[in-house]
């Protein structure tokens, strides 16, 4: 194995236990009796934070890797974005039994009446799909292209998740805001690449055929 | 003399050891690119924990038991003072304890005034002398879904109203909280519109049960649960208490409170704690109780809190769904 692939290898664990962290640190604080006067409500909202910051952190990774032209970074992408469907479930989990202890019928009259756990609810199902086909397996069995398209699905994830925060605070939005706005620049990335490289295949085009103007249409031969 | 004068200096005026981690001064500087930000998130999240302290204090002497308190088992005073919404001093519900803990309560001076025979200021040490100081253990239930049981001490509002003699023609006493922006750091951002302003029906104003705290488990009330005097109304929901009053209103009309003007849809005049009437962001059937384990279940919202006996008869042919 070249020295490069060992060392990814190594910090993909590092990575592993440091995302596990913020779980471990709820677990240890919880069994010490550290979580404060509410704990149902701090792990509420601590999963909740890490679900969207880990989506941030994976939507990061390609910004990141372009920018900086580090294209090994492609490979941690995957196990970011687990981690924010793990600290979702968690969050999702956290209500769905010390919030609501699995009386359903209530939690689906919440789901329809209170639009920021529809806006919650629809950020986890997005997250679905795109956790069970993460695997190589699934890669394969849609086609690289298929499989794209179907993981665009976590730009509308992240967007809910955001919404679903910025719904539930009563007073003050500054901190939804500051994911919101994080979410806005590593989107408005993308669309900042879509269209360079639109911009670009034209001037190819253009380069190829000349007679083909910026525009798309012929230009006027010179008489 | 009801309340030891303490000897030497007042606890309001001792700094206390820094409680509190100022975050933002941890991440300043840390967005570089988008990227970082959400490293800078990844931080904050790591920061954050709830800080808790508890204060020095002076005991209270003289204080008589009442038959208005529950006999259930009071929240401990870690968490009534660790745990509360103070939106003066931070939305978030463990700040307060840490930001309030130099707040000033003397020289302090309550204002009277309105549709009053006698308007007049009103230093607070007259005020807490106006009534034996009385133990009061009232559940709390707060609009978010989740409740204390609280000893507060304190004595009825309805001493105070007396003493000002209101007209005939005041229907409604108005409450302010103080407008202090210099001590309380979110009074200089928007989050609210400030000051703080509450009220109550002249009937619900007199009821026994509605009192003027100034202390809490035999202590002078700490500045984190609005000293030096909260208004404390057990069949409400909790931002009904207006703390660090400083204007007591008497007026003919419904006067406007806070949380109405921010979200009318949200939080009613009267705000009765009702299971039967959901918050548009969550239920009120159950409630959270502080200090239970992480596995119990809720407890079931009682109607009026479960002062229905006491003050049920205040509304009798209202309709509590329009009138939330």
């Amino acid at each position: 194995m070249p020295l490069r692939e060992k060392l990814i290898r190594a910090l993909k664990v590092l990575v592993f236990l440091l995302c596990l962290g913020p779980a471990d640190v709820l677990t240890w604080k919880a069994f010490h009796d550290l979580l404060g006067a509410n704990p149902v409500d701090v792990i509420t909202r601590a999963t909740g934070r890490w679900t969207l910051t880990f989506l941030l952190i994976t939507l990061s990774i390609t910004p990141l890797r372009r920018l900086f032209r580090l294209p090994w970074m492609i490979r941690f992408r995957r196990m970011l974005g687990l981690f924010a469907f793990f600290y979702g479930s968690l969050h999702l989990m956290t209500y769905v039994w010390l919030d609501k202890f699995f009386n359903v019928p209530e939690m689906l009259h919440d789901i329809a009446k209170r639009r920021f756990i529809t806006a919650g609810m629809t950020a986890w199902a997005l997250m679905l799909p795109l956790a069970l086909t993460s695997t190589a397996g699934w890669i394969r069995r849609l086609g690289g292209k298929r499989w794209q398209k179907l993981h665009y699905l976590i730009y509308l994830s992240a967007a809910a998740g955001v919404v679903h925060f910025i719904w539930l605070v009563k007073a003050d939005i500054r901190r939804p805001l500051t994911y919101g706005a994080v979410l806005t620049a590593l989107l408005a990335f993308r669309v900042l690449v879509w269209g360079m490289a639109k911009a670009r295949s034209r001037a190819a085009a253009q380069a190829a055929h000349p007679e083909i103007g910026s525009s798309g249409q012929l230009k006027k031969q010179p008489q | 003399m009801l309340i030891k004068k303490p000897s030497d200096i007042p606890s309001s005026e001792i700094t206390p050891k820094p409680v509190y981690v100022n975050r933002r001064k941890f991440l300043a500087g840390a967005a570089a690119t988008s990227a970082a930000v959400a490293a800078g998130l990844y931080l904050r999240n790591a920061g954050s924990q709830p800080a808790a302290t508890v204060e020095a204090s002076t005991k209270l002497t003289g204080i008589v038991k009442s038959q208005y308190s529950t006999s259930e088992k009071p929240t401990s005073f870690k968490d009534i003072t660790n745990y509360n919404n103070y939106y003066e001093f931070s939305t978030d519900k463990y700040e307060p304890n840490g930001l309030s803990a130099n707040f000033r309560t003397r020289p302090w001076t309550v204002s009277i005034e309105g549709l009053v025979k006698k308007p007049k200021k009103l230093d607070i040490d007259t005020i807490t002398k106006l009534a034996p100081p009385e133990e009061r253990i009232y559940r709390h239930r707060c609009v978010e879904g989740w409740s204390m049981v609280i000893p507060w001490v304190g004595f009825p509002l309805s001493a105070l109203i007396k003493q000002a003699e209101p007209l005939g023609t005041a229907k409604f006493v108005a409450f302010e909280t103080i407008l202090a922006p210099d001590q309380m750091p979110n009074q200089k951002r928007g989050v609210l519109e400030w000051p703080y302003v509450e009220g109550l029906r002249m009937d619900e104003a007199m009821h026994p049960l509605t009192i003027l705290a100034v202390g809490l488990y035999d202590e002078v009330l700490p500045n984190v649960d609005g000293a030096p005097l909260r208004l404390v109304v057990p069949w409400k929901y909790g931002f009904k208490g207006i703390k660090a009053i400083v204007k007591v209103k008497f007026v003919d009309t419904m006067p406007p409170i806070t949380w109405n003007m921010m979200a009318p849809d949200e939080y009613g005049f009267y705000s009765n704690v009702n299971p039967n009437v959901n918050h548009p962001r969550w239920s009120q059937a159950a409630e959270r109780r502080i200090g239970d384990s992480i596995f119990s279940p809720k407890h079931a919202t009682l109607m009026f809190n479960g002062y229905g006996d006491q003050v049920a008869s205040l509304y009798s042919g209202m309709d509590l769904r329009k009138y939330y």
